[in-house]
């Protein structure tokens, strides 16, 4: 069997290796993760705001919750679980956007249905406005002068402006 | 001083019920005497306007003279609030700002009534239309939300103080500015229906409501960022924008209205989408008004708490009220609205107008559809849930992104038809240049196939050059034919060129400012932030930015007492500022508020914010944010503002062609 030249084997290598420094780069640390999780709560104290971002002075729930967050992370649970466990605690409220399961899935459908139908709906208006028939002169074009020409001037002007 | 205001209310009541009345039977039964009949209508609308004015007058004395007796001033006033604040009393509350809304609506239907000879009968229609809305909210006023209620009992001796959160100088402008574009739509919503109910021929309805619609336009944009900028500077959280219900309730009108901005320039040059407007419109006055009930009826948890009440019930039966009453006209008379012309090509300006529509829609039903989904969600399967800013982050964006690209793409395409290769040729540079951008944001150092949040950084930062390379390009091309038949410079002729036709390139310079604002937040997602207890010389490391903490203390004024830590930034070895992180504490209210203070550049804004003392060790609590890119958010906005000036000055130069021209394919770009 021939073996590869070796500007190739080079590329090939070096295609690995990139691939794998991008890899690293995109591995994520504790501090990513309980950043990333603390963005997907809301804390419950009544602010209506994210749990990391909830900045009322005093506020009793936010920094439990924060150190919670940080326990279940720290007994190496995954993420699922994590928000799992704050759910059971806090209930459905606590997750800061609707799961994608059971009826909560609805939430996430309707607007990219509402894009596919919209578009569709759109599609087909400009279609049917295409396959409207022009208003044809009877008898053909014919040329045209004095005030019928100005008001043709004057409609092409209102549709361009220049 | 209550009772002339509860005067002054019942007056206008009165006044707004006989302009209506007399307004429309002077319509139904035109003959003689309906000319000064319906001239009667208009004199009780504009006296209207005097006597709320009158009302509104005695409520903001009655805040300047601490008049406790009156309920309102004494849940959102004290002594010793400053006078701008008792000033903006008259929004700060329930009360106060439905009837600041009823002013406003006076005061547009004031200038509607004296410009009435522009065309009698159609003004005679909207102003009809503006006294039956006028109608509800003096009804409101009333029997349901007093502003001159008196308190009962015992007259306490200072009041309980304006909610801290609104103690700041934006305040005082935001929501008047908020409120001028909610109320502001109600105009071109009047004369759509005035026009549709007489079946107006033409379009002229448009051209005397356009600017109406680009003022009231401008009012919300201002309104809605003002809130976000007020969010940001008050809020403490280090962000702008949190998808709450009242920030989204601002949102849905504007893209609605949006969308009514673009799309009517089809029916005013083309004749086509008739009804497509009218529904728009209508729409964008609904979502106003639904708005408002968000707001009042507290049936949708905010951080607007403060403005909760039960008179839900009354928006819930004028929303449907309006619904059916438009539904009923449509139908009745949606004959008159057939399209003029037929679409030629799907590469037109007609056809990018539409999926601009689409997409505009669609934003609006995301955000409507996240905002009332939690009470949908407790309907269906018995439990709330939250619809929070995940939510919208992924499913808003893709259309943002989308509706950038139309940005971009519409000004190239002409009425009726583009030729493919006039498109590739206009469209070629641009499109280099943004991929340019692209290639230099990955060199240097985003990487979209780590975090989507880099992806659409990536594409909103290619799409904002693209918006912003298309809007430079036409500019530039319109200057060069100008420059050659007239020898001016460029610049002058770019000049000359935006005299011609002010809307069309003031709207371009919106769309500029549009791509600005999304430079801005795509900064978001390389946010960083971090938190430290700091003592005297303690320090703290964010970004290129060392904090040291100098000192802190407290002090005391008659309207709260506070404490602030005193910290110094280094840039290197370099002290480049100090800043003075706050918390203030409101005595009046008894309610505490953070004060971050902001240090902003074209880069990013450095963000400090209090976060209390430790109780242990005495030593403040100190956060930092480091928000890249946030300053052009702001600047956007003013271009934003400053095109939507430019676009409502009139044309200097009338537009003569001095000889038939040889018929051929528009030239791209040609057109509003």
């Amino acid at each position: 069997m021939k073996s590869l030249p070796n500007s190739v084997l080079r590329t090939f290598q070096a295609g690995a290796l990139a691939l794998m420094v991008f890899a690293l780069l995109g591995a994520s640390d504790e501090g990513a993760r309980f950043n990333s999780l603390g963005h997907r709560l809301m804390c419950v104290c009544g602010c209506s705001q994210i749990l990391l971002e909830c900045n009322h002075v005093g506020c009793t729930y936010s920094d439990r919750m924060r150190g919670e967050l940080m326990a279940g992370l720290d007994r190496g649970e995954n993420d699922d679980l994590t928000l799992q466990d704050f759910v059971q605690k806090y209930g459905p409220t606590v997750l800061a956007a609707p799961t994608g399961t059971g009826f909560n899935r609805v939430a996430w459908i309707m607007p990219f249905l509402a894009l596919a139908l919209g578009l569709l709906t759109t599609i087909f208006i400009v279609l049917a406005w295409k396959k409207r028939p022009a208003l044809a002169a009877p008898g053909g074009v014919l040329p045209v002068s004095g005030a019928e020409l100005e008001r043709f001037r004057t409609q092409a002007r209102k549709e361009t402006q220049i | 001083m209550s009772q002339i205001g509860s005067f002054a209310l019942l007056l206008a009541l009165a006044l707004s019920t006989y302009s209506f009345l007399a307004g429309v039977l002077a319509l139904a039964r035109p003959g003689a005497g309906s000319e000064r009949l319906g001239e009667t209508a208009r004199r009780a609308g504009i006296a209207t306007f005097a006597v709320v004015f009158l009302a509104a007058l005695v409520l903001v004395i009655s805040a300047f003279h601490d008049d406790f007796s009156i309920a309102y001033i004494f849940h959102h006033s004290n002594r010793d609030l400053p006078a701008p604040y008792k000033f903006a009393t008259l929004w700060s509350g329930q009360e106060g700002s439905l009837l600041f809304w009823s002013l406003l609506l006076a005061a547009y239907g004031f200038v509607l009534r004296l410009r009435h000879k522009t065309d009698v009968r159609l003004f005679a229609y909207a102003s009809a239309i503006i006294s039956a809305v006028q109608i509800f909210f003096l009804l409101l006023l009333n029997f349901a939300a007093h502003p001159f209620a008196l308190m009962q009992g015992e007259l306490p001796a200072d009041g309980a103080g304006l909610n801290p959160l609104l103690q700041y100088p934006e305040m005082v402008i935001h929501p008047p500015m908020l409120y001028l574009g909610y109320v502001g739509f109600t105009v071109p919503f009047a004369f759509a229906l005035g026009a549709l109910i007489m079946r107006y021929p033409g379009e002229k309805w448009i051209r005397i409501t356009r600017r109406w619609t680009m003022v009231t336009w401008a009012f919300l944009t201002c309104g809605v960022f003002l809130g976000a900028h007020w969010a940001y500077s008050v809020l403490g959280w280090g962000g702008y924008w949190g998808w709450d219900p009242v920030e989204n309730a601002s949102l849905m009108p504007w893209l609605t209205g949006t969308a009514f901005l673009h799309s009517v320039m089809m029916q005013e040059k083309r004749g086509m989408l008739k009804m497509w407007n009218m529904w728009l419109i209508f729409a964008t006055f609904w979502l106003a008004i639904l708005g408002t009930f968000l707001t009042r009826s507290g049936i949708i948890s905010s951080v607007h708490a403060f403005a909760q009440s039960s008179i839900g019930g009354w928006f819930k039966w004028f929303l449907v009220i309006t619904f059916v009453t438009f539904t009923f006209f449509f139908f009745k008379n949606k004959s008159h609205l057939r399209s003029e012309h037929k679409l030629e090509s799907l590469i037109s300006r007609e056809s990018s107008f539409l999926f601009n529509n689409l997409l505009l829609l669609l934003a609006c039903f995301t955000v409507l559809w996240g905002t009332w989904f939690p009470l949908i969600s407790e309907y269906v399967q018995g439990n709330k849930v939250t619809v929070g800013p995940p939510f919208y982050n992924k499913v808003a964006i893709p259309v943002a992104l989308l509706l950038l690209l139309l940005t971009a793409v519409g000004p190239l395409l002409a009425w009726r038809k583009t030729s493919l290769e006039s498109l590739k040729r206009n469209f070629m540079w641009p499109a280099l240049g943004a991929l340019a951008v692209g290639i230099l944001m990955v060199v240097f150092g985003v990487r979209p196939w780590q975090d989507i949040a880099y992806f659409y950084a990536l594409m909103a930062a290619m799409l904002s050059a693209l918006v912003g390379l298309t809007v430079a390009s036409e500019f530039i091309r319109g200057g060069r034919v100008i420059s050659r038949h007239t020898g001016q410079n460029l610049l002058a002729s770019m000049v000359h060129l935006f005299h011609r036709n002010t809307r069309r390139y003031g709207g371009y310079i919106v769309h500029f400012g549009v791509a600005v604002v999304i430079i801005g937040i795509l900064g978001t997602p390389f946010n960083q932030d971090k938190e430290k207890e700091m003592g005297f010389g303690d320090k703290m490391t964010i970004g290129p930015y060392t904090l040291v903490c100098e000192s802190y203390t407290q002090d005391d004024n008659p309207n709260y007492s506070n404490e602030w830590a005193i910290i110094n930034v280094f840039k290197g070895d370099r002290k480049i500022e100090t800043m003075y992180p706050e918390r203030r504490f409101y005595k009046a209210s008894q309610q505490p508020q953070t004060l971050p203070r902001i240090r902003s550049t074209y880069k990013e804004d450095l963000y400090l914010t209090y976060e209390g003392l430790n109780e242990q060790t005495g030593r403040p609590i100190i956060k930092a944010h480091l928000n890249p890119l946030v300053m052009w958010i702001w600047v956007g906005v003013l271009i934003m503002i400053g095109g939507t000036v430019l676009a409502l000055i009139p044309n200097a130069v009338p537009v003569r062609v001095p000889a038939p021209a040889r018929i051929q394919t528009a030239p791209v770009g040609a057109g509003d």
